[in-house]
């Protein structure tokens, strides 16, 4: 797509707006220009920018009759050789887990934003949480691996959401955003990046040297693509397929091959994928790791416990998938506790658990009902972490 | 009719257009979906369309591996959602010629509110809609449109539901074609799925096929003749039913008030989808 009407759609380079635009932005920067989507809040922003910028620089913008079928147009878009996106919340990610799967399956790019909210079921629709972050890791059936981020600002949002286009292109998979209705609808000041600053990484494409098949691959272990209409002749289906892409649902062999390829691709990749951002990680005795919007918040308590005498130091998390095992092991080691903020009733703080494995303590403090964590209590939990350390 | 067409035979279909790597067909004997294959790429070559520039998406049941025998670009997707990945395909490249295969409980049943909105929004897509009554490949449970009455696997003492008319719901939808055809007259549905690949908008053939082995067995139509028979009975061509309608006996009415019209039951033009979305972006691209 043409870079400068990219620019003209986006307007001035510093701007005051909410995490769902900034989203939006992020997509077009990275080249997205097939969006399919439904109506939900907190995302509905997302699919609204969508919907305004994508026809000013010649892309398609569809809403759907629900969250399965904009699931099932991006991947059908994307395998036109489209970037495509859709974005949605709780109840609508629910509904996408089955083309998810189907798309982690047929290694189709394409991002999903869950702007999330509380639940269970329809929950607190206006309310921020981080409610989804094992269905995201879980939610479709089968054995499988999934890439996820977690910004944690406004500006985040936009760079993150560029970073999550370049991974589903480089790995060929479905990247999942997650934000939550806090930081989607929260207004900041956003600096969009010039050009230079701007990586655009595109999915491997077929070098036209001998015969194509689709689902064979290099040492990258990440098929080369074609896409429809280039004359391969590409059949793509959702059940166990040769290098072909022929149906062989009943090889074991086969099976086990490629199941165990598609978790390769993303776990001999680990150091490509995961991103995290670390303070006081060499002089702390307790450590904070969080993720999303509470990270900010813990953020300026670090600071605030420092000063009363509280070694601190903290690890955000903004790959949440493939979990950072080893970089959580490695905070175990040097650290006496840890404190596990999150909004939602216990779901990080598993694998997190899993990496520590009894290294050190680990302490949760939950929270739900839709506001986020607030100084004072997370100040509170490290003070009491800290007496009992003593 | 039968003028426009070239005369190939079965087997020369079946070298210039079928996946070689992909036979057998997982058909029973009897099953009219091998038929329907056949009709199609007889339209196919009809209209001589380039194969490269074809995409044919399915869901998942027995029709739903159709697509998988043509050697074209194909997607064979999740169950009852092939309108959706169509639509995508159709909506980021409108020069591609997309058809899709789906089955009665596949395109109507989990993939009714798909196949609703995909006509609402006139996708151009050539639907392939194969209707045996049943869900063949789970081994003969009811469907939408399993007859009332109907034995099933899962309706052991008959279906209590009514079955649904799926050209009515496409026609009240406004889609600018909409055929239905049975498996026993073979050139008609040839005609009209060449007609809905060359019609831009939405067009809907549904085919209606006998399934011998889980839905005529049970159901006293054991055997391919008598299951074909079954549909000589009870179908009507859409012109004698208006004619009888208009001008028969009261009798000649009777008998034939509830049969199953099968014809060209719509043909009209609408602008389709991604027309609107070119025009659109014409209106206000930067």
């Amino acid at each position: 797509m043409d870079r400068a009407l990219i620019r003209r759609a986006l307007g001035d380079k510093v701007q005051f707006i909410q995490g769902d635009d900034a989203c939006a932005y992020g997509a077009l920067l990275a080249g997205c220009n097939f969006f399919a989507g439904y109506p939900i809040t907190p995302a509905t922003e997302v699919a609204e920018q969508m919907s305004i910028l994508l026809p000013l620089v010649g892309g398609c913008y569809i809403q759907m009759e629900d969250e399965i079928a904009s699931m099932g147009a991006l991947v059908g878009a994307s395998w036109t050789g489209a970037k495509t996106m859709t974005s949605t919340s709780g109840p609508g990610f629910s509904l996408m887990q089955e083309n998810l799967g189907y798309a982690i399956m047929t290694e189709t790019p394409c991002v999903v934003v869950n702007v999330q909210r509380s639940g269970p079921s329809t929950g607190q629709p206006t309310m921020g949480a981080y409610g989804d972050m094992m269905q995201a890791r879980w939610g479709t059936h089968g054995d499988h691996e999934i890439i996820m981020l977690c910004p944690a600002s406004v500006q985040e949002s936009l760079d993150m959401t560029i970073v999550a286009f370049n991974l589903s292109e480089q790995f060929r998979t479905p990247v999942l955003l997650f934000i939550d209705g806090e930081l989607g609808h929260m207004r900041e000041r956003l600096v969009i990046p010039d050009d230079d600053e701007v990586e655009i990484v595109n999915r491997p494409m077929f070098n036209g040297q001998g015969k194509y098949l689709p689902f064979a691959t290099d040492a990258s272990l990440v098929p080369t693509f074609a896409p429809f209409g280039s004359g391969h002749r590409t059949y793509v289906t959702g059940l166990t397929h040769n290098e072909q892409g022929l149906p062989r649902s009943s090889s074991a062999e086969i099976h086990d091959k490629l199941i165990r390829r598609l978790a390769d691709k993303i776990n001999n990749h680990r150091d490509q994928i995961i991103r995290y951002e670390e303070f006081y990680a060499d002089d702390c005795d307790i450590a904070i790791i969080t993720y999303g919007i509470t990270a900010r918040t813990c953020r300026d308590v670090v600071e605030q416990a420092r000063s009363k005498g509280i070694k601190v130091g903290m690890l955000r998390l903004i790959t949440i998938w493939p979990f950072p095992d080893d970089l959580v092991a490695r905070w175990a080691e040097r650290v006496q506790a840890i404190l596990v903020p999150e909004m939602n009733l216990g779901q990080m703080i598993h694998p997190i658990r899993e990496a520590v494995a009894g290294r050190c303590k680990v302490a949760p403090l939950f929270r739900i009902g839709g506001e986020i964590h607030t100084p004072v209590e997370i100040l509170t939990a490290l003070e009491e972490l800290q007496c009992q350390l003593c | 009719m039968s003028t426009l067409l070239k005369p190939k035979t079965a087997a020369e279909l079946r070298d210039l257009y079928v996946r070689q790597e992909m036979m057998p067909t997982i058909f029973c004997d009897g099953c009219g979906l091998g038929n329907v294959l056949n009709y199609t790429l007889w339209a196919l070559d009809e209209l001589q369309v380039d194969l490269n520039q074809v995409v044919f998406v399915s869901g998942i049941g027995c029709s739903s591996r159709l697509s998988g025998y043509v050697n074209s670009d194909g997607m064979h997707t999740t169950h009852g959602r092939a309108l959706s990945f169509a639509s995508g395909i159709k909506a980021a490249n409108p020069n591609l010629t997309v058809i899709v295969f789906t089955g009665d409980g596949d395109g109507a049943g989990i993939g009714g509110n798909h196949l609703l909105h995909t006509i609402r929004r006139n996708m151009d897509l050539t639907v392939i809609l194969v209707n045996n009554f049943i869900y063949g490949m789970t081994g003969g449970q009811s469907a939408p449109t399993t007859p009332i009455g109907g034995i099933s696997s899962t309706t052991p003492y008959g279906n209590v539901e009514y079955a649904m008319d799926i050209c009515a719901l496409a026609m009240a939808l406004e889609a600018p074609y909409v055929a239905r055809w049975t498996v026993n007259q073979p050139y008609p549905p040839i005609k009209s799925i060449a007609q809905g690949i060359a019609k831009r908008g939405f067009a809907l053939i549904e085919m209606l096929v006998p399934c011998p082995t889980a839905y005529g067995g049970r159901n006293g139509l054991k055997g391919v003749e008598r299951i074909w028979q079954w549909y000589r009975d009870n179908t009507v061509l859409l012109d004698d039913f208006e004619h009888i309608m208009e001008f028969g006996t009261h009798e000649e009415q009777e008998e034939i008030k509830h049969k199953i019209k099968v014809g060209v039951l719509q043909d009209s033009e609408r602008e389709c989808f991604d027309e609107q979305w070119a025009k659109l972006v014409e209106r206000v691209k930067l």
